[in-house]
């Protein structure tokens, strides 16, 4: 039973910060929240016994991205409430449009039934030596591939950042 | 930690796959109704978010760890676009003071 209590604990708290990232005026208040609700999908991800990715995902969203966000905010010195907000009639469009999203998969997902979960016991495919045994063999070329990417990522980024001569 | 990592047998998946796409459609009015560049940013992370988890569920439900490696994947790839993304905002910000998008419209029509 404590499972469900936690699986119900966890889903509030993302909920409530994911609202509070659209609720909030200033942008930095948006960022710690965001955290939160990162942080409670890590608690997710426990449950689900995948501690790598629940690791990872500590490691690269809540620290690394979120402080990317948070060096931008202060960076560009935007802590302030702007009020950059669109018209109302905007905002009551995509509420609905999101809502219908909703109702539609929620719909969809009622007349099918999804297959029974194959695991009898406890997985263990989450662990760390596991996963990584089939990422290296299985997956060992799209994981050296994304090492280019993120070597052109870095070279785009500071091709991007730095100013030019006439600047 | 036995009755804790038990939770296939606990919550049903339909559950999860609720709480993941009202997590995405969070992300999808926070898109939509933000003007805040660096909001919709984090927006968008979030839906990226959304759709890990799910990946992740459906991984953990049928066993197969290859679900979980895309995840993986999706995460490298969110972390090189968001090191992207801010650069060009600060670029944009450069250039006319404001991270507000509804500047940045000479492309719409």
């Amino acid at each position: 039973m404590m499972t469900q209590y936690l699986f119900y604990i966890f889903s509030s708290i993302s909920i409530f910060a994911a609202l509070m990232v659209l609720i909030s005026k200033k942008p930095i208040h948006s960022v710690l929240y965001l955290v939160l609700a990162f942080f409670s999908i890590s608690g997710h991800f426990i449950l689900l016994n995948a501690q790598f990715i629940a690791i990872v995902n500590i490691i690269v969203y809540a620290g690394a991205i979120m402080v990317l966000f948070l060096f931008t905010v202060m960076l560009l010195n935007l802590n302030i409430s702007t009020e950059l907000t669109k018209p109302r009639i905007i905002k009551v469009i995509a509420g609905i449009s999101a809502a219908m999203i909703l109702i539609t998969i929620v719909g969809a997902l009622k007349g099918i039934s999804l297959a029974p979960p194959d695991s009898a016991g406890i997985t263990q495919i989450g662990l760390v030596k596991n996963l990584g045994k089939v990422l290296f063999s299985d997956f060992i070329l799209p994981f050296e591939v994304s090492a280019v990417l993120f070597l052109s990522a870095m070279i785009g980024a500071v091709m991007l950042g730095k100013k030019t001569a006439d600047e | 930690m036995e009755s804790i990592s038990n939770i296939v047998q606990y919550v049903p998946l339909q559950q999860y796959v609720i709480f993941c796409i009202a997590l995405f459609c969070i992300g999808v009015v926070g898109v939509l109704i933000k003007r805040n560049a660096l909001v919709i940013f984090m927006s968008i992370e979030m839906m990226l978010n959304a759709v890990n988890l799910l990946l992740v569920v459906f991984s953990v439900y049928h066993n197969d760890p290859a679900g979980q490696v895309f995840v993986f994947f999706v995460m490298l790839v969110a972390a090189a676009e968001v090191a992207i993304g801010l650069a060009l905002l600060v670029l944009v910000y450069r250039h006319t003071h404001s991270i507000d998008v509804n500047f940045l419209n000479k492309l719409k029509w």
